[in-house]
């Protein structure tokens, strides 16, 4: 009946799908250690981070800073079926899982700011003022 | 001479059918049946119900996903564990299916399509009528 038409486009994503199966298998917790995939950017003064979250639900989604690094954790569970219901496939990763990122510099824990919308999570983590490099002037003695 | 011509015309990337030149990646779908009909669960991040476009034809259903890769002026990667892109996948529908009653909803980045089996009350009757 399902006859996907789309070839893969990307050896990365080939890659990542391969990855996350191989860490699915390794788990019997259910837990995924490289998921979800994570992108960072950075640039003087801050960090974002921005992760591919589908389905999770906001209250099962907790983020927590901590000098240099950041931690996403969350989970979601896999559909219940009932009587009478089966599965004709199953792609989706499911299970809870725990990431550490480290951040290149401190950051303000108290100045982290996060957004969650259709599915994807943003944090976005300003640098802590005292890790800032300092120009030290040079007068001439 | 004739051989090298045809090689590079195998060669060559298919374009993606959007026409976009953005990359199309095949999101992840769970497909299970139920009495009443079958549930697609599409993982599809970055998208909303606006920019989800679904088609019928024959017997083809396509999803299709366009996602705004977002853009940080005055940021480096840092590190880049995954892509943005579009997303599409096809899927052949059974006889089965009720094409006028097949739903579609969003939230949090997944497709949810329901898809109705035809029910057997539909069977019609048909009355003759005496010429």
């Amino acid at each position: 009946m399902l006859f996907p038409l789309t070839r893969w486009n990307s050896a990365r994503e080939m890659q990542r799908f391969q990855e996350q199966l191989d860490s699915l298998f390794a788990s019997r917790s259910g837990s995924v250690y490289t998921y979800p995939p994570v992108n960072v950017w950075v640039s003087d003064n801050d960090v974002i981070a921005s992760a591919e979250l589908p389905g999770m639900e906001l209250e099962n989604l907790d983020i927590s800073v901590h000098g240099e690094t950041l931690t996403i954790r969350g989970g979601r569970a896999r559909q219940e079926l009932k009587e009478g219901e089966s599965f004709l496939r199953r792609e989706r990763l499911v299970g809870s899982f725990s990431r550490t990122l480290q951040l290149p510099f401190r950051v303000d824990s108290e100045k982290v700011e996060a957004h969650f919308s259709r599915g994807v999570l943003t944090v976005k983590l300003p640098r802590a003022e005292a890790d800032k490099p300092r120009k030290i002037a040079v007068k001439s003695l | 001479m004739a051989e090298n011509e045809m090689n590079t015309v195998e060669n060559q990337p298919a374009k993606p059918a959007s026409g976009d030149e953005q990359k199309v990646f095949m999101p992840r779908a769970d497909i299970y049946e139920t009495p009443a009909g079958v549930i697609v669960e599409a993982d599809m991040p970055g998208v909303d119900g606006t920019l989800i476009d679904i088609t019928i034809e024959n017997d083809v259903l396509t999803i299709r996903g366009k996602v705004d890769a977002p853009e940080y002026p005055g940021h480096k990667p840092a590190y880049a564990e995954y892509e943005s892109g579009n997303y599409e996948r096809a899927f052949t529908l059974s006889r089965e299916i009720d094409r006028d009653r097949i739903e579609a909803g969003v939230r949090n980045g997944v497709l949810r399509l329901t898809l109705p089996k035809l029910s057997q009350a539909r069977a019609q009757k048909i009355a003759v009528k005496p010429q």
